[in-house]
């Protein structure tokens, strides 16, 4: 599970271009700096923490429940 | 300092938790800018080294990437442009037991910074710098640095940069570090790591972060989104040890094009006594 801070957003959408499984887009939601923050597309996202990394404004965790992957997933496991 | 923990599982909600000051967030970095990685990554691997960081002082001089100290819960010493080193130099010698770490820019670090760059290297201090390269003087509107490459655009070098620019690694390491690295923000556990074996090494390490600069540098030099900017940098960058394979091996074309690419990698790892040490033996000596 992704959470997103969305007032840390600054919108550079790094992050759902670097994730390798094309797990995030853009929300509908506006903050107060004008930007849409990412949101997470259902039941893609494998816990790799490369968004969390790639973000320059600390806005993304991954959630520690993410830890358990299955060994599938886990072999999708992606950096760069 | 460089207790190991076994299984330390490390996560960005404890890095958030644990080391950033709340009060100051979100950080005044430009969108895109990669100052930002630059802290988190840092964080990451003081968190791993599981530094106390009552035993730990940050440093920096002045410049956007100086002001990556204020975002860490611990004490720190914003000090003037270029002089970080300097004062580095004063705490790790008045109190060796103390983990020191500067954040310097290319402008703080190799133009006004230069000189203290060069002794406080030669002396072999035990400290850790990690120099952010974004090729500009970003804090004060885009200004050519020592370090900005040939030809590119700057409000001053506005029909291009005519100067030959420093390679920090290559001074680093001339001068005498112990511990060389250059990693770009667009690859997070490379740095992260380097930074680790930065923190191990009982000497000075370096650790130069190429960074983009999204205002100063990116605007100017026609890099007109965040992206093709984080690209550029994926496009230039090429590991030490491929670019030498090439530079044996490749077919002549490869070899021209490597020209243009700049190379990432530990450059260099040496073991030698530190200032501190020196002095620990002269007092020895002396009593
Ligand atoms: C003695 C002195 N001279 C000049 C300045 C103006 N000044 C502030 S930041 C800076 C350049 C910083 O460049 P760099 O270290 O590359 O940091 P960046 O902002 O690019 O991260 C300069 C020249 C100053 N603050 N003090
Ligand atoms: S943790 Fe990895 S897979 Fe999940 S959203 Fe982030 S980058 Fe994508
Ligand atoms: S990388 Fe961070 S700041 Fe950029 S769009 Fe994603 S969440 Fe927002
Ligand atoms: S001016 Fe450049 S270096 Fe400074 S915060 Fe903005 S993008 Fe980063
Ligand atoms: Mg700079």
């Amino acid at each position: 599970m992704i959470e997103v801070n969305e007032e840390y957003c600054k919108g550079c959408n790094l992050c759902i271009l670097f994730c390798p499984r094309d797990a995030l887009e853009e929300s509908e939601t506006l903050n107060k700096k004008g930007v849409h923050p990412p949101i997470e597309i259902d039941d893609r996202c494998n816990g790799c923490r490369l968004c969390e990394l790639i973000c320059p404004d600390f806005a993304i965790v991954v959630e520690e429940e993410d830890k358990k992957l299955t060994k599938k997933q886990q072999s999708k496991k992606c950096c760069v | 300092m460089k207790e190991k923990k076994s299984v330390n599982i490390v996560s960005g909600k404890k890095i958030q938790e644990k080391y950033l000051r709340d009060e100051m967030m979100p950080h005044i970095f430009c969108n895109g800018c990669g100052l930002g990685n630059v802290l988190d990554y840092a964080l990451w691997a003081i968190e791993k080294e599981g530094l106390d960081m009552d035993k730990t002082v940050f440093l920096s001089g002045i410049g956007c990437s100086s002001r990556i100290p204020g975002y860490i819960h611990a004490d720190a010493l914003h000090t003037t442009h270029g002089r970080a080193l300097a004062f580095a130099t004063g705490v790790k010698m008045a109190n060796p037991d103390l983990n020191v770490i500067v954040f310097t820019g290319d402008g703080d670090c190799m133009g006004i910074g230069g000189n203290h760059f060069i002794h406080a290297v030669r002396r072999n201090l035990d400290i850790t710098v990690i120099a952010v390269n974004n090729y500009i003087y970003g804090m004060t509107g885009g200004q050519v640095a020592p370090t900005t490459p040939e030809g590119h655009f700057a409000t001053t070098s506005p029909y291009g940069n005519i100067e030959p620019p420093f390679n920090m690694s290559d001074m680093a390491k001339a001068a005498g570090a112990t511990y060389v690295a250059r990693w770009p923000v667009f690859k997070p556990h490379q740095p992260i790591n380097s930074i680790r074996e930065g923190l191990q090494n009982k000497g000075f390490s370096f650790i130069e972060m190429l960074s983009p600069c999204t205002t100063a540098y990116g605007r100017r030099n026609k890099f007109r989104r965040i992206e093709d900017l984080w690209a550029h940098y994926e496009e230039k960058t090429i590991l030490a040890e491929d670019h030498d394979q090439i530079e044996k091996f490749g077919t002549q074309e490869e070899r021209k094009a490597l020209k243009d690419k700049i190379k990432i990698g530990v450059f260099h790892r040496e073991t030698k006594k530190s200032l501190e040490q020196r002095y620990q033996e002269l007092l020895e000596e002396l009593k």
